[in-house]
């Protein structure tokens, strides 16, 4: 190394920190104000909670209380890390200690944010002398109202799985007709293309007003007999299948043409093709788009009770206008919550797994 | 006329003629190799012979029928004419045996049992009886190339057409492939292939054909054409393939 090289250090050497405090403070002021916060809060709990619930909400706030305490395990290591890298005299261990400080001083900052956030939410719901808590979470209507909720909601499933059925089908033969090719297939092709154009264009609950409402009226054979659990099922179809069939679309397209070469060369038609080689490769790649649509389709079961239907929505609707209280419909959110939880944790297993496949 | 005539074919992607007005014509049990820088047209040519491509002018004609144009069924025509690809382009969703019998079964009219012994013996052949049941993407490029040309002859296909079946494999796998071609040839299959394997070329081919930009430039034996090549492209071509170490 020649003597010039040495004395001007390149630009982009690697810095050795000089060590601070400062991170490590930072991260135990917010367990320390995350902690005293919660310990007021559990104060509040206790002193407001009256009779037997009064050791059941003050054990699980004292709960609470007792497990903030572990915001301080990554403060407290921010604080050692920081001292171990003072105490370094080699500069590769220094800045992996000041690294880990700082890390952690973060790790423990997050974490005493995210108590405060739930601590806001529970003082909310407290607030005003609970009047929150009575409003939306009264125990009495609950409890009343919980089991012919979850009897409508029945209704609600039924409507869901049923159309779900109908709408994978519809929106295939949508998606179909969308690909049909060449000049016969033009005017298929421009039906499709206008169906799924307009669907998509108007509001579901429109859809289903207009169905639910007008086909009794109009008096159309068979349609016109239906319930109104099977309007329901036909209004969500027609919606659902244009979204589907976009879906469907997006599947086929995303196969190599090349596939469609090696079926084509092997004699098979344009529909055999689509039959025995491009929807199976396209169907498993759609799964987790269309799971998400199905998602949207269960919650959009509740826009029925627009024509009367009596599913979960409207059950609680009736509840909560006798009551005066909206209870009965936190039940349903709660429902629905439910449900769509484990399916949405499912789509990202799916998306992730194929990821890995690289597909 | 020939086994297989092509006169007069042009074809163009928008505005840019891709094949120039080709006449070619392949005898029974004849091997054709094309070859040609890339981009040249040969894809195309043997897509367009597989109906795979519309033609815009020109005519093909198979076996004294002429099987381009309006109202032909390119269904039929296909199962006539075989074709692999660079890609070899297997259906990943089906094992190596349900690739090999999917035709057969839905468009040959075999039952099922019928289809499977005929794919077994092929399979056998190209030393792949034991991959029957494996999917294609647990299978080396080599593997998966043997599997579409099986699948291919499992049509029972009266032309085969090849397109650089081979591009695609690592160097050591070429030979494995090579070697059906090979033997499928001295069977006396009508072939016409596009390849950049000149070694190959001379050795299997009854006539070679030099494409450039879309026209054939010259064609003829292929110790003529690479020994002692009549136009100067073919020439530069064929200097090039020598200065890249293919030759
Ligand atoms: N589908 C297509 N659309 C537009 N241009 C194409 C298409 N396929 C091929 N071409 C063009 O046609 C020419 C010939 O291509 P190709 O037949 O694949 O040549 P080769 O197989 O000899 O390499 C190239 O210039 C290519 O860009
Ligand atoms: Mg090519």
């Amino acid at each position: 190394m020649t003597e010039t090289a040495q004395a001007a250090p390149r630009a982009t050497a690697q810095p050795v920190p000089t060590p601070g405090r400062g991170p490590a403070l930072i991260g135990l002021a917010a367990a320390t104000i995350a902690t005293a916060d919660t310990w007021a809060v559990t104060a509040t709990v206790f002193e407001a909670a009256a009779g037997g619930w009064r050791w059941v909400l003050g054990g699980a706030a004292l709960a609470g209380a007792a497990a903030v305490l572990l915001v301080y395990r990554p403060a407290l290591d921010a604080w050692r890390s920081s001292g171990r890298c003072a105490a370094s005299a080699d500069p590769v261990e220094r800045r992996a200690l000041a690294a880990r400080a700082r890390e952690s001083a973060w790790t423990a900052s997050g974490l005493a944010f995210a108590v405060l956030c739930a601590l806001a939410l529970l003082v909310f719901v407290l607030a005003n002398d609970a009047a929150v808590q009575r409003t939306f979470l009264q125990s009495e209507l609950i409890a009343t109202s919980a089991l012919d909720i979850v009897r409508a909601f029945g209704t609600n499933l039924f409507i869901a799985v049923v159309a779900q059925a109908l709408v994978l089908v519809w929106g295939l033969v949508l998606a179909l007709a969308r690909l049909a090719p060449g000049r016969v297939g033009r005017p298929i092709r421009a039906l499709a293309i206008v169906y799924i154009d307009v669907i998509r264009a108007v509001p579901a609950i429109i859809v289903i007003y207009l169905i639910g409402f007008g086909l009794p009226i109009a008096e159309v054979p068979i349609l016109s007999g239906l319930s109104q659990t099977w309007y329901a099922i036909l209004a969500l179809t027609i919606v659902y299948g244009a979204y589907v069939a976009e879906v469907f679309r997006s599947g086929i397209e995303s196969v190599h043409p090349s596939q469609v070469s090696a079926s084509r060369s092997l004699g098979f038609s344009h529909l055999a093709t689509m039959r025995h080689v491009v929807v199976p490769q396209a169907t498993k790649r759609v799964i987790p788009p269309l799971l998400n649509d199905f998602i949207s389709l269960q919650k959009d079961t509740a826009l029925v009770n627009v024509i009367g239907t009596i599913d979960a929505f409207n059950q609680a609707k009736i509840f909560s206008s006798n009551h005066f209280n909206l209870s009965s419909v936190t039940v349903v959110a709660a429902l629905f919550i439910l449900i769509t939880i484990p399916q949405a944790r499912l789509v990202d297993r799916l998306i992730a797994r194929d990821k890995a496949r690289g597909a | 006329m020939a086994f297989l005539e092509i006169s007069g074919l042009r074809k163009s992607y928008g505005d840019h003629e891709v094949l120039r007005g080709i006449d070619l014509a392949v005898e029974r049990h004849q091997v054709i190799c094309l070859i040609g820088a890339s981009g040249s047209g040969k894809s195309t040519l043997l897509r367009c012979i597989n109906a795979l491509e519309t033609i815009d002018a020109g005519q093909i004609g198979l076996d004294g029928e002429v099987v381009s144009g309006a109202g032909v069924d390119v269904n039929l025509l296909r199962r006539d004419v075989g074709m692999v690809f660079q890609s070899y382009n297997l259906f990943p969703h089906m094992n190596v045996i349900d690739n090999v019998t999917l035709a057969p079964i839905r468009l040959g009219g075999l039952s099922r049992e019928q289809a499977t012994a005929k794919a077994t013996a092929l399979l056998e052949r190209v030393g792949l009886a034991d991959k029957a049941k494996a999917f294609p993407d647990r299978l080396s490029g080599g593997q998966q190339q043997r599997v579409a040309i099986v699948r291919t002859l499992a049509m029972e296909p009266r032309v085969l057409l090849l397109d650089e079946i081979t591009a695609a494999l690592d160097p050591e796998l070429v030979a494995e492939v090579l070697g059906i071609v090979r033997q499928l040839a001295a069977e006396g299959m009508t072939m016409l292939l596009a390849t950049h394997e000149m070694g190959f070329a001379r050795e299997v081919a009854d006539t070679v054909c030099f494409l450039h930009q879309g026209s054939l430039l010259e064609m003829g034996p292929p110790e003529q054409i690479f020994t002692e090549p009549a136009e100067e492209r073919t020439r530069m071509f064929l200097k090039s393939i020598i200065a890249a170490g293919r030759l």
